[in-house]
């Protein structure tokens, strides 16, 4: 049962107030309507692939353009002299992703840093947003601009995080396929981790190595998309059990989980961005 | 937790930001902090380098000082020791003077006891004369008796 004094109105239930939280406001072919608004999950569900999540779309990218704007304000005069309060800022981002990036990587990619930083910076700012208090956007959505479903965390959208790692693992392929070729990457599938001198028995292990480097590296897009997902995810529902509590309890809870959820929101950035990096690099070795 | 477009969407969106991130953002801000290792070094080694060349520059201003020293006290030996000549030589002078003017004033001494023997015989010449003629108590020609009255100068 809702708790009327949490002030999410009369005759909600606890269940509808949590579903309504993790809703997206879907746009996408429904089999009866067309194209329109989804009114609701299971007419998100009926739309099948052919939707797409405005809310994640719409905050993802302005917090992208945010950090690209951004880091463009502070790159687009960098000197060499004394830096000012924001190129200092971003330097000091610069000079950590290189860190860590020249830590793993020891090859030459005009790419892999770059690429960190942006996930570093992105996946932080979008983790952000779990920071802001669940019903402040979602309400101010509806009862000022009509928006029925407003989900203002990207990465609690498993398409979110999922489209950053598949792109992550395009990469990952490419790589593979650029600096070991075909053959070499093929061989990496097949001839490890069982091999043997003989060769009847080397290729009798190909499809147990297949079967293993290949669950190997389908986990890679996997585990790092649904990593990040999880914990956003969870981190998200546990604020929204706790804004079914009294208005005058809430921040008993808020406070504490909001604190120690920075150190999550971080630390997933940083896991995403380090993973991807140590993916790349294992895609630039040779075994 | 339908998979869906967003997919898609979130992708092209991660590329796109990737590349203006690789494009208009990372160059220039790791070649400005390249160029400000690069300062930053060359500065260091332009101070250890002009710290050495202090260090240098004070130990040849000690060894020119040391030598100043030296010459000075060299001078002012020399200094004395001409001093000291020139005393030397001024009492020198000054005892053959003083020897000298005492030579001089002795044979002034002698001359003047000469003329003053020469000068009492005359009177004393006179005197006799005189007396002479006294006793006589007559008129003699000096001049004819010059030859006696010389030896009896003579005499005295």
């Amino acid at each position: 049962m809702a708790n009327p004094e949490s002030g999410h109105g009369e005759g909600v239930t606890a269940s509808e107030y949590i579903q309504h939280h993790l809703q997206n406001l879907t746009f996408g072919n429904h089999p009866e309507n067309g194209w329109s608004i989804a009114h609701g999950a299971a007419e998100a569900k009926q739309m099948g692939f052919w939707a797409i999540h405005l809310d994640s779309m719409f905050w993802s990218i302005l917090l992208g353009s945010i950090f690209c704007f951004v880091f463009w304000l502070g790159a687009k005069k960098a000197h060499a002299g004394i830096p000012g309060a924001l190129q200092n800022f971003c330097e000091m981002m610069v000079d950590f992703v290189d860190g860590s990036v020249k830590d793993t990587f020891h090859g030459k990619n005009e790419l892999i840093a770059p690429l960190a930083l942006t996930i570093a910076v992105w996946v932080f700012l979008m983790n952000l947003m779990d920071l802001v208090p669940v019903d402040f956007i979602p309400e101010f959505a509806k009862r000022v601009l009509g928006i029925e479903y407003m989900k203002v965390v990207p990465t609690t959208d498993v398409n979110v995080t999922l489209g950053m790692s598949l792109s992550v693992f395009a990469l990952i392929i490419y790589y593979s396929l650029k600096v070991k070729g075909a053959k070499g990457f093929l061989a990496e599938l097949t001839l490890q981790p069982f091999s043997s001198d003989n060769k009847i028995i080397k290729y009798a292990f190909v499809p147990v190595n297949l079967l293993l480097e290949g669950v190997g590296l389908i986990a890679k897009p996997i585990s790092l998309a649904l990593r990040l997902f999880g914990n956003l995810y969870a981190g998200e529902l546990i604020f929204i059990l706790i804004a079914l509590l009294p208005f005058y309890l809430q921040w008993a809870l808020s406070i504490p989980w909001a604190i120690f959820h920075i150190l999550v929101i971080v630390l997933q950035a940083f896991i995403f961005m380090m993973l991807t990096i140590v993916y790349l690099t294992m895609a630039h070795e040779h075994h | 937790m339908n998979i869906n477009l967003t997919l898609i969407g979130q992708a092209i969106a991660f590329a796109g930001f990737v590349w203006f991130c690789m494009k208009f953002v990372w160059p220039p801000l790791i070649a400005a902090m390249r160029e400000r290792q690069a300062t930053i070094a060359e500065g260091l080694a332009a101070a250890e380098k002009s710290a050495q060349a202090e260090e240098e520059a004070k130990a040849e201003a000690d060894t020119i000082l040391a030598e100043a020293r030296n010459q000075a006290a060299e001078i002012v030996s020399q200094a004395q020791k001409r001093g000291n000549d020139i005393v030397e030589d001024a009492k020198k002078t000054a005892t053959s003077e003083s020897d000298r003017l005492k030579v001089s004033a002795q044979a002034e001494l002698e001359q003047e006891v000469v003329s003053a023997r020469e000068s009492l015989r005359q009177q004393v010449s006179a005197v006799a004369v005189s007396g002479a003629e006294k006793i006589l108590k007559r008129e003699v020609d000096a001049n004819a008796h010059a030859s006696i009255l010389d030896d009896l100068i003579a005499k005295i």
